[in-house]
């Protein structure tokens, strides 16, 4: 369970998130929608622990344990999963020992054992199955030279290999061709559960279609401006924000 | 975009890193007094039992010395050196009569290269891998000796080299970095002391790996060593040479050449880490590493390949260079220079083309960190003769913090018209943007750092022996280990 009370964050002396409260159950997966700029990334980051945001009000609690003063790295340890609206170029460094370190060192802040060769291998071929990425793609450098629609699949990728506990969605969907977006999809479906939660945001109904969502709220102005079902997706698709947040937007 | 997208990482204060070579070896030496005079050299020349030609030619390297300046034209700035506070004599009392079989050894010496990860007893050595241990002044002890005289490959202390094949060393020393070439190499030939010489016959393929590790232990000490490979016709060796030396608050100066000879058909591939001690945040202590290592590829189509991964010394000069004197004939320049603390290396290397066909490449991988200087100088010289000539350049650099600087320098100097010479330079931060994708996959800053910097050097690092490449990359690692956060 996440629960995100009252957030206020800065950049630069410029207020982003307003006051954004939010909780997302174990078991759930929420939707946030939004206009360009409204501050959907930008709750991702402070989620994660990136630097560079001042947080001047507000706290945000990972099964009932503030993370605001932990590193990046320690709250992916606690289960917390990022897929970057923008997955970053590592240059020369090698995608499957890329995975492979992550994963242990997941593990070993965990207290579980680093996994050996054929371990590691047995986890990533699955998920690589899973999500019809082809033998020789993680040869590649991380991100390097990858296609849109490449960068978003070695997202999911990541996702399923580090079995994280609640995952943000960042745009995953912006990209993809139709059949892609079945893909991811699928990839995120098959890890929903009873003790994984999401948050899923998108710009565009249609991922909401494969991914359904027991949640969606509309993000503007730095502030969850409305709350509502599936079909808050339809109206907002059908309508647009100005007629369904109003000056919000 | 994102926030923060053009950040660059790791701007803030430099910490100085633990050197984990730093402990001194407490074992009573034998000095030749401090300071330089024909004495001196008398004094080296007859502890090594040497014959009277060699004394000849050490007194005729100390009177080109004594005529030459030192090198100024490096961008390295340290006050000047008095050549007459130095020991250039340095001895473990134990070893006097030279190496032993490793049986004899002094037990504190194996201890001592137990302690820097290169145990010298054959059972639990590396696999494939002979060493050669040189401590301070001389070779200490050197493994599989038979079995690489099995295979007519002599692998020994220089100064065993120059009793048992003169005529090999009498034909080659000198012949690639003559005495006459810089002050430093000039000195070199009046003092060395030890390094290992290198013999692979006739269409031989050396049967192990051959690696030599070098020590400074004494306090104001100067290590001259002097190594000469020869690799005969058709023949192969892969050479690796690794450094340390204790923390201590005085610079201690490393004067060694090294000259590589191969023959029609046959390769060298010589690799070093060299992770001497760095000096401090302050850039005091360290040593001063100025050296002189050039090959002379004089056989049709022989090969040379320098590879090395630099991140110790205070000040290194260095520039490994391939003369390419055979047709045919190809050479390869691979450096990771690592400053960090206020470390400065100028470090390159020259390719001169000589012979037709001949092909060079340079690739050249910068990493500063803290107050760290690095500068790659290089020299592509295409002579008259060398028709058909071709060398490609690669030159990166990699910025992590505001306080270091990187410099190129490369010179090109064509003199015949179908040569194709190409240069590239780039230079990169380590972005803020990286660092946090790194981290959401749950890796520390000290593990991503040594991730990206490994991904930066790669095309490098792959090319050294296996055994070494995984040593490599965590040497790369720790040494940057306090350069972040
Ligand atoms: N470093 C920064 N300095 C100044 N403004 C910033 C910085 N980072 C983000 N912003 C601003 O904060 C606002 C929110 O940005 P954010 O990236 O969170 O939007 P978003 O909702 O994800 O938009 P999009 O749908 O386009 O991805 C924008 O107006 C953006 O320009
Ligand atoms: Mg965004």
């Amino acid at each position: 369970m996440i629960e995100i009370k009252n957030l206020h964050a800065r950049v630069d002396d410029k207020e982003i998130l307003k006051g954004l409260s939010l909780t997302i159950p174990n078991g759930e997966v929420h939707a946030i929608m939004g206009p360009n700029g409204a501050g959907k990334s930008t709750l991702a980051n402070v989620i994660s622990g990136k630097d560079g945001y001042e947080i001047t009000e507000g706290d945000i609690l990972f099964h009932g344990q503030s993370v605001l003063e932990m590193e990046p790295e320690e709250r992916a340890h606690l289960g917390l999963f990022l897929a970057f609206q923008y997955p970053v170029e590592i240059p020369g460094v090698n995608s499957m020992t890329f995975l492979r370190t992550a994963l242990n060192a997941k593990r070993k802040a965990n207290g579980e054992a680093e996994l050996d060769g054929a371990e590691f291998l047995r986890i990533v071929k699955t998920a690589m199955k899973n999500l019809k990425i082809k033998d020789d793609f993680l040869k590649r450098s991380v991100n390097v030279g990858f296609s849109g629609g490449e960068k978003k699949r070695f997202e999911i990728l990541q996702m399923q290999v580090l079995s994280p506990t609640f995952a943000v969605l960042d745009e995953t969907d912006s990209g993809l061709d139709i059949d892609a977006l079945k893909v991811v999809a699928e990839g995120v479906n098959m890890l929903r559960d009873p003790s994984r939660s999401f948050l899923v945001i998108t710009h565009y109904q249609r991922l909401l279609d494969y991914i359904e969502p027991d949640v969606v709220h509309i993000l503007a102005d730095g502030k969850i401006q409305k709350t509502g079902d599936k079909n808050l997706a339809l109206e907002l698709e059908e309508k647009g924000y100005d007629a369904v947040i109003g000056d919000a937007a | 975009m994102p926030a923060m997208s053009n950040d660059t990482y790791g701007s803030k204060e430099a910490t100085s890193g633990d050197y984990q070579y730093g402990f001194a070896t407490d074992i009573e030496m034998e000095y030749a007094p401090k300071g330089l005079n024909e004495d001196i050299i008398r004094f080296i020349s007859a502890k090594k039992n040497e014959p009277e030609w060699m004394l000849e030619w050490r007194l005729k390297s100390y009177k080109i010395w004594k005529s030459k300046a030192e090198p100024k034209w490096a961008m390295v700035d340290y006050p000047p050196i008095d050549f007459n506070d130095i020991y250039y004599y340095a001895a473990p009392k134990s070893q006097e009569d030279g190496p032993k079989s490793l049986d004899e050894v002094d037990p504190e010496l194996l201890r001592t290269y137990e302690k820097l990860g290169i145990p010298l007893h054959e059972q639990e050595i590396l696999a494939g891998v002979a060493v050669d241990a040189v401590f301070d002044s001389v070779s200490v002890a050197t493994t599989f000796k038979d079995k690489l005289a099995e295979a007519g490959v002599i692998f020994c202390p220089i100064s065993e080299a120059i009793q048992e094949h003169p005529e090999l060393i009498q034909k080659y020393l000198g012949s690639v970095v003559p005495q006459t070439d810089n002050a430093y190499a000039a000195l070199n030939g009046a003092v060395f002391t030890d390094g290992s010489f290198v013999y692979i016959p006739e269409g031989v393929r050396c049967p192990m790996e051959l690696s030599t590790y070098f020590r400074i232990n004494a306090l104001n000490t100067g290590q001259f060593e002097r190594t000469l490979i020869i690799a005969d016709k058709g023949s192969y060796v892969s050479y690796l040479e690794g450094c340390t030396a204790p923390m201590r608050d005085e610079n201690q100066l490393h004067a060694a050449v090294v000259e590589l000879v191969a023959l029609d058909d046959a390769e060298i591939k010589y690799s070093t880490v060299q992770n001497w001690y760095p000096g401090n945040e302050e850039g005091k202590g360290g040593i001063y590493n100025f050296v002189t290592k050039r090959a002379d590829c004089i056989g049709k189509n022989s090969k040379v390949t320098w590879i090395q991964v630099e991140t110790g010394s205070a000040i290194t000069w260095k520039y490994p260079s391939c003369i390419l004197t055979g047709d045919g004939s190809s050479g390869k320049f691979l450096s990771v220079a690592v400053t960090r603390l206020k470390q400065q290396a100028d470090t390159g290397s020259k390719m001169i083309h000589i012979g037709k066909n001949t092909k060079s490449t340079i690739i050249s991988k910068g990493i500063s960190a803290e107050r760290g200087e690095n500068t790659y100088r290089g020299r592509v010289a295409v002579m008259n003769s060398a028709k058909g000539a071709r060398n490609y350049t690669q030159c990166d650099s990699m910025l992590i913090g505001n306080n270091c600087a990187a410099h190129t320098v490369p010179y090109i100097d064509v003199k015949t018209s179908d040569a194709q010479v190409e240069h590239e330079a780039t230079t990169s931060k380590i972005s803020e943007e990286q660092m946090f994708y790194l981290r959401q996959r749950g890796m520390t800053e000290e593990d991503a750092v040594s991730m990206i910097v490994n991904g930066f050097a790669k095309d490098v690092l792959q090319e050294l022996p296996m055994e070494f490449a995984v040593e490599a990359q965590k040497l790369l690692g720790i040494t940057l280990e306090n350069s972040v956060g």
